[in-house]
C-alpha cells in the first residue's frame, strides 16, 4: 500500500487540479498618481471590474507625482514598465502607448467622447490611434480668497477683469488684511502660459515650429517679473528653487494668506476638503488680456502600455473603467471636471461637494468649454514640457535676481534649441 | 538571623554563575566544533587551488571576491557612464545611442570665461561648480575646526562627557532627508526661528529667498547633520595618544597652547587627514540635505554640480543622459585628483 500511496496522492491532486472551476487569472499592473481621492475611488472600481472579471486582477501601483514624471519614462524605455499607468506628460510619453484600437468593443464610442483629447495622446505622425482616455480634465484659473476682500471693503474684479485689474484690487486687499501674498502663480510652465495666452503669446510660428519668445510672452514675463519687484507676487514660489522645481501654494492659500491663487481646477476637492469653513472662496474665470481670456487646458490620461503582453485583458479594463456610467461616477466622486464630451454636455452631478466646490467646478466647466484652440494645441505639442520647463527655470532665475530678463530670453531659446535638438538625435 | 538570607542570595549566586560557566563551554566548545567543521569543508578545496597555482598566488584568490563585487557594483557602472558619455540623444540603452564623440564634453566646455557662469553655454553646470566649490571651501573648513574643538572638549574630564557624546552624535543617524525637513521648518517664513525673532521684536527673515542666507544654512545644516562623525573619528584619535607624553610636557611645565600645537596636533595628523579627505569627498558630492532644504534656489545659488547631474539626467523632459553622463566624469575626475593631493600631503607629513 506504501508503495502506491504518494503516486495516488500526486495523481488525485493533479486530477482536482484539471477538473477545479478556478479559471487561471492574469495580473495586470496599473501605475497611478492622486492629487486628491481619486486613487480610493479607482480602487474601488477595480474591485468591482474583478468582481465581475474573475479572470482578470489588477493590481494598482500608487505612486508619487514626481515618480510618474521622471522613473516611469525611464522604465518604459527599459521595456519594464505597468500595462497601465496614469500619466500628465501624454505626449512625451505618446511613444510608448499602445493603440487599444483592435482591442476595444466600440471603437466610435471612445473617438466620439474622446476625440479632441486623443491627439494629445498621439505620437506626432498618428492621428488614429487610441492609447487611452482622460481621467481627468484640468483647467488653470484662480481661486479668490472672498472673505479677504470683504474684510478689507475691496470690491472684487468682474468676469472680464484684466490681469491688470486683479494686481490692484489683490494688492490693495494684502495691504489692508497684512496678508503676505496679493497673487501667487504656482511655479509651473503650464501655468504661466495662462498669463502669457491672455497677454497674447503665439508659441508657433507658421511653419508650426515653437517660437517661444514673442512679444505676448515678453508682456507676461514682464508683468510677473515686475509684480516681483513690486510685491504683488512673493518671491517664495517663483524665486525660491531653482531649475525646473514645481512649487505651489497649497499651504498658504488654505492658511488665509494668499489673496489670488492661479492654479487650477484639480486643487478643488483638496480646498473643499482642507478649507472647509475657515473662510470663503470662489473660483473666477481665467483674467483677461489683449490676447483674450483662456484657460491653459490639461489633465491626466490613462494609458495602456506598448509592451504590456496582455492587450486584450488591458483593453477589458480600459473598456470599462471608459464607460460612461463608470467614468460619471469617478469624475462624480472625485470633483473632476470630466473628459468625456458625453458627460461634459450633460453635466455631472456632484453630490459630496460644498455648494462653494460646486460653484467652483461649474466655473471651470464653462471654462473648459471656452478653451483657445492655441491652448489646446500648446498641451497637445509633444515638446510642450521642454518650453514650460525651460520658462519656469531662466525667469526663476530673473526673477530672483541672477540674470536679467533679456538674458532670460536668449537662454529660454537656446534652452528649447538644445533639447529638441537632442530629442531628434538617433 | 540577617545575615542568613545574605548567605544563601550568595550561595545562589555563585551556584548560578557555575551555571552559566558550565553552559558557556558546552556553547563554546558546539560553535567551536561547528567552525572547525566549516573550515574543513573549505580547507579541502583552498588547498587544492594552492596546490595548482602555489602559495605566492593565494592572495589573488582571496581577493577574488571583493574584486569581483567591486567590479560589477563600481567598475561597471563607472565604465558604462564613460560610454553614454560620449553618445547622444534620449534612447536608455547604448547600443541605441547614437555615437557623439567629444561633444557633451565641448558643449559642457564651451566658455568665453570660467570664472563668468553667464559667458558658458552650459552656465547651470558652472553655476553648479561655482556653488559646490564655496560651499566645500566654507562647510570643510567649518566642520574640521568645529569637529576638532568638540573632540578635545569631550576628550576632557568634564561631567556628563557621555551624554554629550551621545548628543554630538545622534544627528549621524537621521536621514539627509529628514535632517533637510526639519531646518526648513524651523527656518520657513512661519517657522520656529522667525516666530522667536518676530517674539524678539525683529522682523521676519526669508531665509530661502536670501542668496547668502540661503548659502549659509545650507553649509550650517549640513556641518550639523555630520559633523557627530568627524568629532568621533577625532576622539578616537586623541584616544590613542599616549598619556605619558602630556605627562612629561606637564612635568616641563609647556603651556597648553604648545602641547597642543606640538604634541596633539601632529599625533592626531592621520585622523585629521581622514577627516579632511571624507569631507571633501561628501562636500563635493553633497546633494540630498541641500535639494530638500533649498531646492538649488534662489535662482540659482545653492545649486550643486550632483543636483545638476541628476536634472539634467532625470527631471527634464528630454532625459539627456549623455550630457549628465559627461558632467559625472567630470565631477569624477575632480574628486580622483583631491583624493590623490590628499595622499600626496598626508605621505609628505609621514616622511
Amino acid at each position: 500500500m506504501k508503495r502506491f500511496g504518494v503516486p495516488l496522492l500526486f495523481a488525485l491532486m493533479a486530477g482536482s487540479a484539471i477538473c477545479s472551476p478556478v479559471h487561471a487569472q492574469t495580473t495586470l499592473r496599473m501605475a497611478w498618481y492622486s492629487d486628491g481621492n481619486e486613487g480610493e475611488v479607482l480602487a474601488d472600481l477595480l474591485k468591482r471590474f474583478e468582481e465581475q472579471n474573475k479572470d482578470i486582477k489588477v493590481i494598482l501601483d500608487q505612486v508619487p507625482y514626481k515618480a510618474i514624471n521622471e522613473n516611469l519614462p525611464v522604465q518604459l524605455a527599459s521595456g519594464q514598465g505597468p500595462d497601465m499607468a496614469r500619466v500628465v506628460d501624454l505626449g512625451g510619453i505618446s511613444r510608448y502607448t499602445l493603440d487599444l484600437t483592435p482591442y476595444l468593443k466600440d471603437t466610435g464610442y471612445w473617438n466620439q467622447n474622446f476625440g479632441p483629447f486623443l491627439q494629445w495622446m498621439r505620437p506626432a505622425d498618428d492621428s488614429k490611434s487610441i492609447p487611452g482616455f482622460m481621467t481627468q480634465l484640468t483647467v488653470t484659473g484662480p481661486f479668490v480668497n472672498k472673505t479677504l476682500f470683504e474684510q478689507a471693503g475691496v470690491a472684487m474684479p468682474g468676469v472680464r477683469a484684466t490681469w491688470e485689474d486683479w494686481a490692484k484690487a489683490t494688492k490693495d486687499v494684502a495691504a489692508k488684511v497684512q496678508a503676505p501674498f496679493p497673487i501667487a502663480l504656482d511655479r509651473s510652465g503650464h501655468r504661466f502660459y495662462a498669463v502669457a495666452l491672455a497677454e497674447g503669446a503665439k508659441i508657433f510660428g507658421a511653419d508650426g515650429q515653437p517660437v517661444v519668445v514673442d512679444e505676448g510672452f515678453k508682456r507676461a514675463a514682464q508683468m510677473i517679473y515686475g509684480w516681483h519687484k513690486s510685491g504683488v507676487m512673493s518671491k517664495e514660489l517663483w524665486g525660491s528653487v531653482s531649475g525646473t522645481a514645481y512649487r505651489g501654494a497649497n499651504e498658504e492659500f488654505k492658511n488665509a494668506q494668499v489673496v489670488m491663487y492661479l492654479s487650477g481646477s484639480w486643487q478643488t476637492s483638496q480646498f473643499d476638503k482642507t478649507v472647509g469653513n475657515a473662510f470663503d472662496w470662489v473660483a473666477v474665470p481665467n483674467p483677461c488680456g489683449p490676447g483674450g481670456c483662456t484657460s491653459m487646458p490639461g489633465g491626466a490620461g490613462l494609458v495602456a502600455i506598448k509592451s504590456t503582453k496582455y492587450p486584450k485583458e488591458v483593453a477589458r479594463v480600459m473598456d470599462y473603467l471608459a464607460s460612461e456610467p463608470v467614468l460619471s461616477e469617478f469624475y462624480s466622486r472625485t470633483l473632476f471636471v470630466p473628459g468625456h464630451l458625453g458627460l461634459a454636455k450633460k453635466g455631472v452631478d456632484y453630490p459630496s461637494a460644498s455648494p462653494q466646490a460646486k460653484a467652483a467646478l461649474k466655473v471651470f466647466s464653462t471654462q473648459a468649454s471656452e478653451v483657445a484652440p492655441l491652448a489646446f494645441a500648446l498641451q497637445g505639442y509633444v515638446n510642450s514640457r521642454i518650453i514650460f520647463n525651460a520658462v519656469i527655470s531662466r525667469l526663476g532665475q530673473a526673477i530672483s535676481g541672477e540674470t536679467t530678463l533679456d538674458e532670460a530670453y536668449k537662454r529660454i531659446t537656446a534652452d528649447v534649441d538644445q533639447q529638441m535638438a537632442e530629442r531628434a538625435k538617433k | 538571623m540577617t545575615e542568613l538570607p545574605s548567605v544563601a542570595v550568595q550561595e545562589g549566586g555563585g551556584l548560578r554563575r557555575q551555571a552559566l560557566a558550565a553552559t558557556g563551554q558546552v556553547i563554546g566548545r558546539s560553535v567551536g566544533r561547528l567552525v572547525g567543521f566549516a573550515m574543513g569543508l573549505v580547507d579541502r578545496p583552498m588547498k587544492a587551488i594552492q596546490r595548482a597555482i602555489g602559495a605566492k598566488r593565494m592572495p589573488y584568490v582571496f581577493l577574488l571576491p571583493n574584486f569581483v563585487f567591486f567590479g560589477l557594483f563600481v567598475f561597471l557602472p563607472i565604465a558604462i557612464n564613460v560610454v553614454f558619455s560620449v553618445t547622444g540623444g534620449t534612447a536608455l540603452f547604448p547600443s541605441q545611442r547614437p555615437f557623439a564623440g567629444l561633444d557633451q564634453y565641448a558643449y559642457l566646455f564651451d566658455c568665453g570665461s570660467f570664472l563668468d557662469p553667464n559667458s558658458c553655454r552650459e552656465d547651470h553646470f558652472w553655476r553648479g561648480v561655482a556653488n559646490t566649490a564655496k560651499f566645500v571651501v566654507f562647510q570643510v573648513t567649518a566642520m574640521v575646526l568645529l569637529s576638532l574643538l568638540t573632540a578635545v572638549i569631550l576628550n576632557m574630564k568634564i561631567r556628563g562627557r557621555g551624554f554629550f557624546r551621545a548628543v554630538y552624535f545622534f544627528p549621524v543617524l537621521l536621514s539627509p532627508v529628514v535632517v533637510a525637513l526639519i531646518w526648513k521648518w524651523i527656518l520657513q517664513r512661519d517657522g520656529l526661528l522667525n516666530a522667536a525673532i518676530t517674539t524678539f521684536g525683529g522682523q521676519k527673515i526669508l531665509f530661502f529667498v536670501d542668496p547668502g542666507w540661503a548659502m549659509f544654512w545650507a553649509v550650517f545644516v549640513s556641518i550639523w547633520a555630520h559633523m557627530g562623525l568627524y568629532t568621533l573619528i577625532l576622539l578616537a584619535g586623541l584616544q590613542a595618544i599616549p598619556s605619558d607624553l602630556y605627562e612629561a610636557a606637564q612635568m616641563d611645565a609647556t603651556p597648553r597652547w604648545r602641547v597642543f600645537r606640538r604634541i596633539t596636533l601632529p599625533l592626531l595628523w592621520p585622523n585629521m587627514i581622514v577627516v579632511i579627505v571624507l569631507s571633501l569627498i561628501k562636500g563635493v558630492q553633497t546633494f540630498d540635505e541641500v535639494f530638500v532644504l533649498t531646492g538649488g534656489g534662489p535662482g540659482t545659488a545653492t545649486l550643486m554640480v550632483v543636483q545638476y547631474i541628476y536634472e539634467t539626467a532625470f527631471s527634464n523632459q528630454v532625459q539627456n543622459f549623455g550630457l549628465a553622463a559627461a558632467a559625472s566624469v567630470v565631477l569624477g575626475i575632480v574628486l580622483f585628483v583631491l583624493t590623490l593631493l590628499q595622499l600626496a600631503v598626508t605621505r609628505q607629513k609621514e616622511r
